[in-house]
């Protein structure tokens, strides 16, 4: 693996991405995908500028509590299991990815959405919006403090539900590395049941989803904390990228 | 086989039907996190080029609009330069930051992007690429994240040389990615996410 202490190359093609590893378009388990899957083959080709190419952030559109989810909406402390989310973003080859804007969002500790489409039994949180972002630094490491969300019901199956889980939106430095995921808890029965979870084929790559318990970032007597790293889609080396290390 | 030792990918999941919530929370009115929602708009007064505005919905495979889509798009400026860093071509025009992040109207579902037209912008093979903007679809029921690119049906010259077009073996499917021209400076794109007439994905 590559020096750590290199980062990530921000321009060059694309790696192809390994569509046997991402969920299939048409998962019938999760049955909102039955209609809402293409049909037909998708259009390959290399990457082009159009998705080599993104839009940058800097940290200096944060605002102090963005990543801090427990204080972020109200100011007053919402309900629930203090949490540390947090990780390193990374390319393929190990090297951190610095300038990643992050932006996730969850249910309440009692597994309700802040949105006029949830219409689940358990109560708001005055206090909690569900809502945070931030960017990571110059080693690609990015933190939350949040609380535990709920597990919830949903329409799918006669009885399905949610596992614990923290909705991640990713940017690369190219438009075409945009992602979007779930992040898991380590040691939750719900994850091997979740019809969503499962549109996922492999295992392992559920496994990369899944946040183990990190009692090393845990913060004494008030909060644990969970480590998720994400791994970006990559970028070829190109001859000019190789020489100065490999030559 | 020897396995190559490259990390990979994080898998993807769906976005959900609570997306609005992380990405665009003052539309979805729960104002209070952030002053505003990213990707509000791609240009800024005094951008340079014409101005036009794109309208659409995402349908699904029974015929269906979503209401719960959320589309970002991805342009140059009008000369064809990406305004970003990595770029190799040099600095964009200032007033176009090219990244747009629209949501499908809770009622119609109808979105609506106002920019201006991009420019042409090369492609690897020495080619050059018509008009385009690059869109990126998720929502409910997705779980991958759609790409498609929003071309345009008055660029004809430019459309019939575009050597992504022409990798496209179903002509009559290239229909799909061109906007409809509805008036001055006014397009109209839909995007079926399945059927007779699907939209053409692409993995680029
Ligand atoms: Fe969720």
């Amino acid at each position: 693996m590559a020096d750590a202490a290199a980062q990530a190359p921000t321009r060059g093609p694309l790696v192809a991405r390994d569509r046997l590893w991402h969920p299939p378009a048409y998962a019938p388990g999760y049955k909102t995908s039955v209609t809402r899957a293409p049909s037909r083959a998708l259009i390959a080709a290399p990457s082009t500028l159009s998705e080599e190419t993104g839009p940058v952030f800097g940290r200096d559109m944060l605002g102090e509590m963005d990543n801090n989810l427990i204080l972020n909406f109200t100011g007053q402390p919402a309900i629930g299991e203090r949490i540390i989310m947090h990780g390193r973003v990374q390319d393929d080859q190990g090297r951190p990815v610095p300038g990643v804007l992050l932006e996730i969002w969850q249910a309440n500790a009692g597994g309700r959405y802040r949105h006029k489409k949830d219409g689940y039994a358990a109560p708001l949180d005055p206090n909690f919006g569900g809502g945070g972002r931030t960017v990571t630094d110059d080693g690609g490491r990015y933190e939350f403090l949040t609380i535990r969300p709920g597990a919830y019901p949903w329409p799918n199956g006669p009885n399905d539900w949610r596992p614990m889980h923290i909705h991640v939106s990713v940017f690369g430095s190219g438009f075409g590395q945009r992602l979007i995921t779930q992040m898991y808890f380590e040691g939750d029965p719900l994850i091997a049941r979740c019809p969503i979870v499962n549109t996922i084929k492999d295992r392992s790559a559920i496994e990369q989803l899944v946040a183990p318990l990190d009692m090393a970032a845990a913060i004494p007597m008030d909060c644990l904390a969970y480590r998720f790293d994400i791994t970006l889609r990559g970028r070829r080396q190109t001859f000019f990228e190789n020489r100065p290390e490999g030559l | 086989m020897t396995k190559l030792p490259y990390l990979p990918e994080t898998p993807s999941q769906t976005a959900g039907p609570y997306v609005h919530i992380g990405l665009t929370p003052n539309a979805l009115g729960n104002a209070g996190i952030y002053p505003q929602d990213l990707g509000a708009a791609p240009i800024r007064d005094g951008a340079k080029g014409e101005r036009i505005t794109i309208r659409g919905t995402v349908t699904d495979g029974a015929g269906m609009i979503l209401r719960d889509a959320l589309i970002e798009t991805w342009q140059a400026d009008a000369q064809g330069i990406y305004p970003a860093p990595n770029d190799p071509r040099g600095r964009a025009d200032p007033n176009v930051t090219g990244w747009a992040r629209i949501i499908a109207d809770f009622d119609s579902g109808v979105w609506t992007l106002e920019t201006i037209k991009p420019g042409t912008v090369p492609h690897p093979s020495g080619d050059t690429m018509a008009p385009h903007l690059s869109a990126w679809v998720v929502a409910r029921g997705i779980n991958i994240g759609l790409q498609t690119r929003i071309y345009f049906e008055d660029e004809v010259a430019a459309n019939e040389k575009c050597p992504i077009l022409a990798r496209i073996e179903h002509k009559d499917r290239v229909s799909t990615l061109l906007a409809k021209k509805t008036g001055k400076g006014e397009y109209w794109f839909e995007v079926k996410l399945q059927g007779e007439d699907e939209t053409i994905f692409f993995d680029l």
